[in-house]
């Protein structure tokens, strides 16, 4: 009989900073299993639920040429029948003990969900596993949810904030995955066999890669036995991949696609920042002044607040494992789209040129750190939390670090890096409608779905 | 009835709040149910508080919802409601415009506000020991709002933008809006809450500082939060800050009634920019308040076993067993202060008319009311219900939607409480009943949203 050792490293004590000495501990652990599986945990007995976070490296950026939409087909169905299970029965089991599991792809990874009542929580894990590692892809399901694909792209086909993010895409990625829509096109999700998605399951899902975030009613040593029993029986490596690096084209281009709208959407981009370059935290903080700060950001101000021109304006950061982009949008009647552009080229390149003030840059930091316990508002955005820093490599102790990376941005760094960053003659815009008084660079590019 | 609208604050919507309540049961019969466990008081001047504790982060959900919304307006002002929702952010008689977020934000709160028929809620989430901040600002704007043409006007122009997005480039939302013209035949719930884009064109300073006025008193007010402090805590807050607030007369509300309906409506969207069709079919259906509102939990019930969830008979028969539609489900929501709907929903598979697609939809429907449900379906369905209601404590917003929406509406804490007791309580007989009283061709529009060819 092998002794079985559960390892608990406690990792940190974390304390929430909230200013005025009012901290909180929350406590982190990585807890490895007996068979090694490893999951970051935090322990909360409040309600007797748990919730389960997961992701394996490599999602929707692998899916093979002219099968676009793969990833995302595998995720609509390892819950429609796994096992034993055909799909009623599989989904009839989740509803009658209330648990929740929803997998979905994104470009870089392939994430799971897992919520259950403390009660249930073997036969949770127990339908995971089942999902992960003997999914059915039966051809009633298989044939069900590629029609709901079909019919989520068809709604989506004329909406011009899908169509401005579609072409965007092809804009700045005309030649990398990171240019395919994740759910795909209509030709390539007709053209997925059931072969395609096994053979995705096989090489995608390993112990190798994959990632695991627990909140809630369980033990460390519970947990260890419930991730053997789950996850065991995957493959103990995932296949290889290598997604090349992308860096974004289309820079100074201005794209029209005509629609006969009322109101136009535009979406703009340009490069952005990697996650774990250094200057990634400066970033933050001054796209936050310029576009990602809600009601006080400098487009917020400019465009709605003093000339209501939009109802929505935004920017933000989107770093990717192998690229990274900032982009923006706005969305107004066709005769105020030229208007609203030109103030939004003009803050961009001011924030190029000059960065934050010293009062906008206190004021960011003071809402950024200020802000940054009341993401711990439900257990399924920590365990979520959970997974994103093992996947940034961001140290078990970030929630702990976070608050001072964000405070020890200063002013020189934040008006270098926003010099570094900002550049209006860079970005790529994209405008959905009928604008007045706007002349294309070029050509619409050719749709492709 | 999805007529809610969040402000002009696309970002930082706190959760969701169509589940109706939050339920930690020990056993499924459940004798000593407790949903939110709140505790509540009521200040002087009328405005009550309710406090629920937890205690997972040094963080509270701080909302206040006032009794009013869109079907308070009067006619011809549309919008009105929501207006005045966007400009409660412009200033008051110590704060310029845009300072109240300012503030917030320096003390990293996050903050939304939304607009529906029934109530018009304002919330931030912050630390603990920030409270005071948000309750005192709040109670400031409750009674000191100050407006000026300047910002009214330019404010007016960011809601056509709202409305040009979220409805005028929306094929779909169009037609909802036509639905509810047609399915209520007097009654303001037939107008958007948004407003007629002619008719917020004519709103102006004065017609909402009217209605701030009217209706914007502690006295037809509820604030709820929830999160890491007690009522005991909250109590001397709520005196020092919102205690200080005067009353005033509200009128009570009283909207223009429904008359009897003997037409079966039909309302058809067709647009180029349709790709994917899909239908509904929209009843008049009691809510909580109605005369007939105790058949409000067993039509919770009747919609979970008719469209909710993968197992449900519209999926089951429509989009798995028959493959006819890519997406079939249902929708009731019985907290509204006047009548509310019991809806069916579907779009048909790519390949797959929608007239076969309705056709069974119909088909389905006569087959509930010839045959009834079952005693297995209500009871799975009853389970399912209370169960799933223990997730939503899980979520800090939860509690302050739930009970705020319940006690916007005219209902009381001990409603809300009672809610696992009332499902678990519904009868098979009931549930038939209920479909066959509400399910009446002559309460219903089906509202179709087709493809036109563009040549």
């Amino acid at each position: 009989m092998r002794m079985r050792f559960l390892f608990v490293l406690l990792a940190v004590q974390v304390a929430v900073l909230l200013g005025a000495g009012n901290a909180r501990a929350v406590q982190v652990e990585r807890v490895v299993s007996p068979g090694g599986i490893e999951a970051w945990l935090i322990e909360d007995h409040t309600n007797p639920i748990i919730s389960l976070d997961l992701a394996f490296r490599g999602g929707a950026a692998l899916d093979p040429a002219g099968k676009a939409g793969l990833a995302n087909m595998v995720s609509g169905l390892i819950d429609e029948g796994a096992g034993g299970l055909e799909s009623q029965a599989f989904q009839g089991r989740l509803e009658d003990l209330s648990i929740r599991l929803r997998f979905s792809a994104g470009r870089d990874v392939f994430n799971g969900e897992l919520r259950t009542l403390s009660e249930n929580r073997a036969a949770a894990f127990d339908l995971l596993r089942l999902a992960l590692t003997q999914p059915r892809f039966d051809a009633e399901p298989v044939e069900r949810i590629r029609a709901q694909i079909l019919a989520g792209l068809a709604r989506r086909a004329e909406n011009p904030n899908s169509i401005a993010a579609r072409t965007l895409r092809r804009i700045l990625f005309p030649n990398h995955p990171y240019g395919q829509p994740v759910e795909g096109t209509p030709e390539s999700v007709e053209s997925v066999t059931v072969a395609d998605l096994g053979r995705f399951v096989a090489a995608r899902f390993g112990r190798d890669t994959l990632i695991i975030g627990v909140v809630g009613d369980i033990t460390p040593d519970a947990l260890g036995q419930l991730l053997d029993k789950t996850f065991l029986d995957l493959p103990a490596r995932a296949g290889a991949f290598e997604v090349a690096a992308a860096r974004p084209s289309g820079a100074g281009r201005l794209v029209i696609v005509e629609k006969d709208v009322p109101q136009s959407v535009v979406l703009f981009g340009q490069e952005g920042i990697l996650r774990d370059d250094p200057d990634y935290y400066a970033a933050y903080v001054v796209n936050y002044i310029l576009g990602g700060g809600g009601f006080s950001s400098r487009l917020y101000k400019e465009v709605r607040e003093k000339r209501g021109l939009a109802y929505s304006v935004y920017s933000y950061l989107q770093p990717m494992d192998h690229g990274a982009l900032v982009v923006g949008g706005v969305a107004t009647q066709n005769g105020r789209v030229a208007r609203a552009l030109e103030l939004i080229r003009a803050e961009w390149a001011r924030m190029g040129e000059a960065g934050p003030s010293a009062t906008e840059l206190d004021d960011a930091k003071r809402y950024l750190t200020g802000s940054f316990p009341l993401r711990f508002s439900s257990s399924g955005r920590i365990s979520g939390m959970l997974v994103g820093m093992q996947l940034e490599h961001l140290g078990i102790d970030y929630l702990d670090r976070r608050n001072a990376l964000i405070e020890t941005v200063d002013l020189d760094t934040a008006r270098r890096v926003a010099r570094r960053l900002y550049d209006a003659d860079k970005l790529a815009v994209v405008v959905v409608g009928h604008p007045d008084g706007l002349a294309a660079s070029d050509p619409t590019p050719k749709p492709n779905g | 009835m999805f007529n809610a609208l969040r402000t002009g604050r696309p970002l930082a919507a706190i959760g969701f709040w169509l589940l109706p309540a939050v339920f930690l049961a020990l056993a499924w019969a459940p004798a000593e149910a407790r949903v939110f466990d709140p505790e509540t008081f009521t200040l002087d001047n009328g405005l009550q508080v309710v406090v629920v504790t937890n205690r997972r982060a040094p963080i509270v959900t701080h909302m206040v919802w006032y009794k009013v919304g869109a079907a308070d307006e009067a006619s011809g002002e549309s919008g009105n409601a929501h207006f005045l929702e966007h400009l409660m952010f412009k200033g008051t008689k110590t704060l310029g415009p845009g300072e109240f977020s300012r503030i917030i934000a320096q003390n990293g709160g996050r903050e939304n506000a939304f607009t529906g028929q029934d109530y018009t809620a304002f919330y931030q989430t912050v630390a603990r020991d920030r409270l005071d901040i948000v309750m005192k600002y709040e109670a400031d704007r409750m009674a000191n709002l100050v407006l000026s043409d300047d910002e009214v006007l330019t404010e007016r122009d960011v809601v056509l933008e709202e409305r040009r997005s979220r409805v005028d480039n929306s094929p779909g939302a169009l037609l909802g809006e036509a639905i509810n013209a047609a399915l209520y035949l007097n009654h303001p719930y037939r107008l958007p809450v948004i407003g007629w884009a002619h008719e917020i064109r004519q709103l102006n300073t004065e017609t909402a500082t009217a209605f701030y006025r009217k209706w914007y008193a502690p006295n037809n007010a509820v604030v709820i939060i929830a999160g890491d402090i007690s009522a005991a805590e909250v109590r001397p807050l709520a005196e020092r800050y919102y205690g200080a607030v005067a009353a005033h007369p509200v009128p009570k509300r009283a909207r223009i009634a429904e008359p009897p309906q003997h037409a079966e409506r039909r309302v058809t969207l067709k647009s180029a920019r349709v790709r994917q069709p899909s239908l509904s079919i929209v009843y008049l259906a009691p809510g909580y308040n109605s005369p007939d509102g105790a058949r409000a939990y067993a039509l919770q019930v009747l919609d979970k076993i008719m469209g909710g969830g993968a197992t449900s008979r519209l999926y089951r028969g429509l989009v798995v067993e028959r493959s006819l539609a890519a997406s079939a489900g249902s929708g009731y929501d019985a907290t509204v202060v006047d009548g509310s709907e019991f809806s069916f929903h579907v779009s048909p598979r790519p390949g797959v008319e929608i007239d076969r697609v309705e056709a069974a939809l119909r088909t389905e429907i006569a087959d509930l009311l010839d045959g009834g449900v079952s005693a297995e379906e209500v009871a799975a369905a009853k389970r399912r219900l209370v169960a799933q209601a223990i997730y939503a404590r899980d979520s800090l917003s939860t509690a302050p939607n739930v009970l705020g929406r319940a006690l916007a509406t005219g209902r009381t804490v001990a409603d809300v409480e009672a809610w696992p007791e009332r499902i678990a309580a519904v009868t098979v007989a009931e549930v038939n009943a209920a479909a066959r009283a509400v399910l009446r061709a002559e309460h219903s529009v089906t509202g179709a949203l087709l493809s036109k060819p563009t040549s």
